[in-house]
C-alpha cells in the first residue's frame, strides 16, 4: 500500500511541478472552456458529499470490525434499519437533483449551437475533415487553411463542420466544446478565444491509419494581426478550386499547413451534398435540427438566425 | 474455390505478429502433446467436450475467459509500451496499422471474450446451486452457448495468424467499418466474431431467464433469491432485450460490407448515426450486463465473511431492478457531442445520474453489511473491500461524462478510458476474481492458495492505480484516446507511469497462474472435506465440493434468503434423509461442440469469402439441429442405489471432517 501512496504522491508532485499549464482543461482559455471548467469541478464537489464519507467508511469498517480484534460489537442479525435506507436513497437523490439542475442550465448555456453574443460580428470558418487533415475555409474572406486556424482573440468564431470521410470529432481543448464532423451531415460549433496564443487542436475521434497526426494549431491572435494573415493567404499561388479540393482529398499523414487564395464558391456545400443527396432527402436525424436543413447550401450571412 | 484466401495471408513480414502465432502453435502442439501422452482425449471428448453438465459448462467458460484474459492483457501491455515511447521524435516500436488492430482486439476481447464468458461461467455454476436445481433449464441449449462463445474467441485468435483484426475499435463504428474505408479481412473477423458469440450471449440469457423462473426450490420465493439470483435474473432480462439489437445492428453491417447495402455508409441515404445509436442500444445494457452479477458477487461475499446478512435486502433487489430499467435509457451519453438539441442531451444526462442513485444505495448497503460485523479477511473479501471506494471514484468521474456540457471536454480522452476501466477492473474483474476464489473450492473441490491470491491482488490493485490515475490526469491535459503517436511531451511521464502500471498488473495476473499452479499441487492439503469452507449462507454449500452430478439429492425446502445459515442454525442442514430416489438427468451430446465447430467454421468461411464452405456450414447447423430436436431419449436416469452410494460417501467425508476438526 506504501508502494501505492508514493505513487500517487510522485504523480501528484510532477503534475504540480509541471503546473497548470499542462492541465488543459482547467487552464482555459475562452468562456466556453472557463464553463466547463466550472461544471467539472462543481460536479466534483457535489458528488465529494457522497464519497468521502464512502471512502472513510470503506477503510473504518474493515479496521474496526476485523475478526482478529477483540472486543468489537458484533450484530450476527442487524440487517435492515427504516432510517439508515432512508438515509442511502435520499442523499444519492438530492445530489442527484442538484446535478440535474446544473445539467439542465449548463447544457443549454453550453449548446454548441448557440452564437456567442458579444456585440461583435462572429467570423464564420467552415470546417471540413479529410483523411487525415482539417480544411478550415473562410468564406467571407475567400481564403482557406489545411492544418492550422488564424483567428481574431476575442470575437466569437462561427464554425460549420462536416466530413468528407469517416467521422471525427474536432476539438480545441483550451477553449472547449468539441463536437462531431460527419459525412453528408452538417454539425456546429461556436468558439471565443480570450487573449491570443497559440493552442493546441486536435481530432478527438480516431478516425484510422493517419489518426494521430490530425492536429493543427489554432492561433488566436490580435484584430490587426488576423487581417495581415489574410492578407498573407491571399498573395498564396495556390487556389483552391474543384480539382484541387480532389487531390486534397486523397489520404495523407501527417500533412503539412497550407494556405489557399480563393476557394471553389460553395465548396463547403458541394462536399455536403456530394454523397448524392439532394436536401429534401436528407433524413431527418437526431443531430439535424431544422433550421440546419433551412439553412443548408444558401446560409451565407452569420448565424443570427439561430434559435437559443 | 478458397475466396480470398491464400497464403499471402499470413503475416510473414510482421515479427511480432509471427512470433506471438507461433507462441500461440507451439503452446497448442505442447497441449496437443500431452494429451495425447496421458490418453486424455477420451475422457476429454466424454466428460468436458460432450457435457451438458452446467458445472463443467460453467469451468470451461471460466477457462475461456481465463484464455483470453492473458490475450487481452497482452494487448494492454504492447498498448501501454508504445505509448511509453512513442512521443515526438520516438515513432515507438509498433507501426499505426498494428497498433490499431491491438486496440481493436484488445476491447472485443475483454468484453466479449474474457467479461462475458466469465461472468456467463459463474453464473452457471453457481445459479442452479443457489435455487436448489439439477441443472438448468435448457442444458443441451447451454452446451450450444458455450461451443458458440467458444467458435467467436478462436476466430478472433485465427485473425492473429490468417489476415488481419479490425483496426476500427472495438465499438466498429460506421462508416469506419464500411468497405470503402476498411476494405480488408479485419473488420470482417470482427463482425464475425462478435455476431456469433453474441448469439451464444443471447441463448445464454433465455436459459438463465427460464432457469431462475422455473427451477427454483419450494419456498423459494422471489424475495429470498439470493442476491446473486437476483443480480443475474436482472443482466439475462438485459440480454434478452439487447443482444438482438446488436446482432441487428452487425446484420446491418454485414449486409452493407457483402451484398452492398446503403444503411450505414455516407452515400445512397445511408446514415451512420443510425449504428451508432443501435450499437449502443446494446451497449450500454451491456455494461450492466457485466457489471450487475459483479454487484451479486461483492454482496455474497461480503454477507458471508462479515458474518452477517446482507444489509438492506430489499433496498438492494429493488436497486437491482430499477438500474435494469434504466439501462436502456442512457445510450445516447456515448455520444452527446453529435450535435443533438440541448433537450435530447439533458434528457441522457440526467436519466444517466439517476443510475447513480440505486448504485449509491448498494455502495452504502455494503459498507453496512460490514458495520458491526466480524469481517474474516479472505482473498474474496480483500477484491471486495478494495472495490467499494475505488469503484465510488470511479462513479464520480462517470458523473463527470453523463453531464453533456463537462462531456463536450471530457469525451474520447483518455479521461474517459479511465472511467470505464474503473468501472470495469475494480467494479467488474475484481467481483470475478473474487468470486473465482469463493465458489472455487465448490466447483474444484479444494481452496485456492491465500498467500499467491493476495499477491496477485496487491498486484491487480496497485497495477490498476498506477496505471489509470495517470490516464485520468491525461484526459485533463486533453490527450485523445487510441493515439499511436503523440508530439506533446507533456504527457510523456504519466504514459511511462501507466506502463509501469500495466507491468505492476502483469505481476499480479503472473502471481495468479503462480496461484493456480501451487493450488494445484497442494491439493490434498486444501480439500474442502464440508462443502462448506467460508461459513456460507447459501444453498450452494449445503451440498459436497465438487456437487454430484444431480447436485441435490433430495431438493430442499427454502424458508429464509440466507437459505443454508437458516438450515444450520435450526439443525435442518446435513441432516440425513430416510432414503433416495432414482434422478433423471440429461444425456451428454456431442451436437453442441458439433455447432460450435461448424459456427466457426461457417464465419471463417464467410470471412475469407468462401462461400461454398460456408453454404455447407448453415445447412450442417440446421441438420445437427433438427436431428437433435428429434433424439427423443435425452435423459437417463441415476438409479436410486447409485444415488444412495455417492451420498454415503458425503456423509463419510462429513464425518471424517468432523473428526479431524
Amino acid at each position: 500500500m506504501r508502494f501505492l501512496g508514493s505513487g500517487i504522491a510522485a504523480l501528484g508532485v510532477t503534475a504540480l511541478l509541471s503546473g497548470c499549464d499542462h492541465l488543459l482543461l482547467l487552464n482555459p482559455k475562452g468562456p466556453i472552456g472557463a464553463e466547463e471548467r466550472f461544471v467539472l469541478i462543481a460536479a466534483v464537489v457535489l458528488m465529494l458529499i457522497v464519497v468521502i464519507p464512502v471512502a472513510i467508511m470503506n477503510i473504518w469498517f474493515p479496521w474496526r470490525y476485523r475478526a482478529s480484534r477483540s472486543g468489537a460489537a458484533y450484530s450476527p442479525k442487524w440487517a435492515t434499519s427504516l432510517k439508515l435506507e432512508v438515509v442511502v436513497w435520499l442523499v444519492p437523490a438530492l445530489i442527484v437533483t442538484a446535478l440535474s439542475i446544473l445539467v439542465w442550465d449548463t447544457t443549454h448555456r453550453l449548446d454548441p449551437y448557440k452564437p456567442i453574443d458579444t456585440g461583435v460580428k462572429p467570423v464564420r470558418i467552415e470546417a471540413v475533415s479529410l483523411d487525415w487533415k482539417w480544411l478550415f475555409i473562410y468564406p467571407d474572406f475567400n481564403i482557406a487553411a489545411v492544418n492550422k486556424l488564424v483567428f481574431p482573440a476575442k470575437v466569437p468564431l462561427s464554425f460549420r463542420l462536416t466530413s468528407a470521410s469517416v467521422m471525427t470529432s474536432f476539438f480545441i481543448p483550451q477553449l472547449g466544446s468539441q463536437i462531431y464532423a460527419m459525412g453528408g451531415m452538417q454539425t456546429q460549433l461556436n468558439l471565443l478565444a480570450d487573449e491570443p496564443g497559440t493552442y493546441a487542436g486536435q481530432n478527438q475521434q480516431y478516425s484510422g491509419e493517419g489518426y494521430a497526426g490530425m492536429n493543427f494549431k489554432a492561433i488566436a491572435t490580435s484584430r490587426e494581426a488576423f487581417e495581415d494573415w489574410i492578407a498573407q493567404a491571399r498573395q498564396s499561388p495556390e487556389t483552391l478550386d474543384l480539382a484541387r479540393y480532389e487531390q486534397l482529398e486523397a489520404p495523407s499523414e501527417n500533412a503539412p499547413v497550407m494556405l489557399f487564395s480563393g476557394v471553389q464558391p460553395g465548396l463547403f456545400d458541394t462536399v455536403l451534398v456530394k454523397y448524392g443527396m439532394s436536401m429534401q432527402t436528407q433524413p431527418a436525424v437526431m443531430n439535424s435540427r431544422s433550421h440546419d436543413m433551412e439553412s443548408h447550401g444558401m446560409q451565407m450571412k452569420p448565424n443570427t438566425s439561430e434559435k437559443n | 474455390m478458397l475466396g480470398k484466401l491464400s497464403l499471402s495471408a499470413i503475416p510473414l513480414h510482421d515479427p511480432i505478429v509471427m512470433g506471438a502465432v507461433s507462441g500461440s502453435i507451439l503452446l497448442g502442439l505442447v497441449i496437443l502433446v500431452l494429451i495425447t501422452y496421458f490418453r486424455l482425449w477420451k475422457p476429454l471428448w466424454t466428460d468436458w467436450l460432450t457435457s451438458v453438465d452446467h458445472k463443467k459448462i460453467g469451468i470451461m467458460y471460466i477457462v475461456l475467459a481465463l484464455v483470453m484474459l492473458l490475450r487481452g492483457i497482452s494487448d494492454a501491455i504492447m498498448m501501454r509500451a508504445q505509448q511509453a515511447m512513442a512521443a515526438g521524435a520516438s515513432q515507438g516500436y509498433l507501426p499505426a496499422d498494428h497498433f490499431n488492430q491491438i486496440f481493436s482486439a484488445h476491447g472485443t476481447i475483454m468484453i466479449i471474450f474474457v467479461a462475458m464468458p466469465f461472468i456467463v461461467g459463474l453464473m452457471n455454476i453457481v445459479i442452479p446451486l443457489q435455487i436448489g436445481s439439477r441443472d438448468v433449464a435448457y442444458p443441451y441449449l447451454n452446451a450450444v452457448s458455450f461451443w458458440l462463445t467458444a467458435a467467436g474467441a478462436v476466430l478472433v485468435m485465427v485473425s492473429l495468424g490468417l489476415g488481419e483484426f479490425s483496426k476500427a475499435g472495438w465499438s466498429g463504428y460506421a462508416p469506419l467499418t464500411e468497405q470503402q474505408y476498411s476494405p480488408g479481412t479485419g473488420v470482417d473477423y470482427w463482425l464475425w466474431a462478435f455476431q456469433i458469440a453474441g448469439v451464444g450471449s443471447l441463448l445464454t440469457s433465455i436459459n438463465f431467464l427460464v432457469t431462475i423462473i422455473k427451477m427454483r426450490a419450494p419456498g423459494m420465493t422471489l424475495m429470498r433469491m439470493p442476491i446473486f439470483v437476483w443480480t443475474s435474473l436482472c443482466t439475462a432480462v438485459l440480454m434478452v432485450l439487447s443482444f438482438p439489437v446488436l446482432t441487428a445492428a452487425l446484420g446491418l453491417l454485414t449486409m452493407d460490407r457483402y451484398l452492398g447495402m446503403h444503411f450505414f455508409t455516407n452515400t445512397l441515404g445511408g446514415n451512420m448515426m443510425l449504428y451508432a445509436n443501435l450499437f449502443w442500444i446494446w451497449g450500454h445494457p451491456e455494461v450492466y450486463i457485466v457489471i450487475l452479477p459483479a454487484f451479486g458477487i461483492y454482496s455474497e461475499v461480503v454477507a458471508t465473511f462479515s458474518g452477517k446478512p446482507l444489509f438492506g435486502y430489499t433496498s438492494m433487489v429493488w436497486a437491482t431492478a430499477a438500474i435494469m430499467v434504466l439501462s436502456f435509457s442512457v445510450w445516447v451519453h456515448h455520444f452527446f457531442t453529435m450535435g443533438a438539441s440541448p433537450a435530447v442531451n439533458i434528457f441522457f444526462g440526467i436519466t444517466t445520474m439517476i443510475i447513480a442513485v440505486p448504485t449509491g444505495v448498494k455502495i452504502f448497503n455494503w459498507l453496512f453489511t460490514m458495520y458491526r460485523g466480524r469481517i474474516r479477511f479472505a482473498t474474496p473479501m480483500y477484491w471486495t473491500a478494495a472495490f467499494i471506494a475505488t469503484f465510488a471514484v470511479g462513479g464520480m468521474a462517470g458523473i463527470l461524462l453523463a453531464s453533456p456540457a463537462s462531456d463536450y471536454v471530457l469525451h474520447n480522452s483518455l479521461f474517459l478510458i479511465a472511467h470505464f476501466h474503473n468501472m470495469l477492473i475494480p467494479g467488474a474483474l475484481f467481483s470475478y476474481l473474487a468470486g473465482f476464489t469463493y465458489w472455487f473450492p465448490k466447483a474444484m473441490g479444494f481452496r485456492l492458495n491465500e498467500k499467491w491470491g493476495r499477491r496477485a491482488f496487491f498486484g491487480w490493485l496497485i497495477g490498476f492505480y498506477l496505471s489509470f490515475v495517470p490516464l485520468y490526469i491525461l484526459g485533463i491535459m486533453g490527450m485523445p484516446r487510441r493515439m499511436v503517436h503523440y508530439d506533446n511531451l507533456a504527457w510523456h511521464p504519466y504514459l511511462i507511469v501507466a506502463a509501469v502500471g500495466a507491468a505492476v498488473i502483469t505481476f499480479g495476473v503472473a502471481c495468479q497462474l503462480i496461484q493456480l499452479a501451487v493450488s494445484i499441487k497442494e491439493r490434498h492439503a486444501a480439500r474442502d472435506l464440508t462443502g462448506d469452507p467460508w461459513g456460507g449462507r447459501t444453498l450452494e454449500w449445503a451440498i459436497a465440493s465438487p456437487p454430484p452430478i444431480y447436485n441435490f439429492a433430495h431438493i430442499p425446502e427454502i424458508r429464509d434468503i440466507d437459505a443454508f445459515m437458516e438450515m444450520k442454525e435450526n439443525g435442518a442442514a446435513y441432516r440425513r434423509p430416510e432414503g433416495y430416489t432414482d434422478i433423471h438427468m440429461p444425456k451428454n451430446t456431442g451436437a453442441g461442440f458439433i455447432n460450435g465447430a461448424l459456427a466457426f467454421v461457417f464465419g471463417f468461411a464467410m470471412i475469407w469469402y468462401i462461400w461454398w464452405l460456408a453454404i455447407l456450414c448453415a445447412l450442417g447447423i440446421l441438420v445437427i439441429m433438427i436431428v437433435r430436436a428429434a433424439d427423443d431419449d435425452t435423459h437417463y436416469t441415476v438409479p436410486a442405489a447409485e444415488v444412495a452410494r455417492i451420498e454415503n460417501q458425503r456423509y463419510q467425508q462429513l464425518a471424517s471432517a468432523a473428526a479431524s476438526a
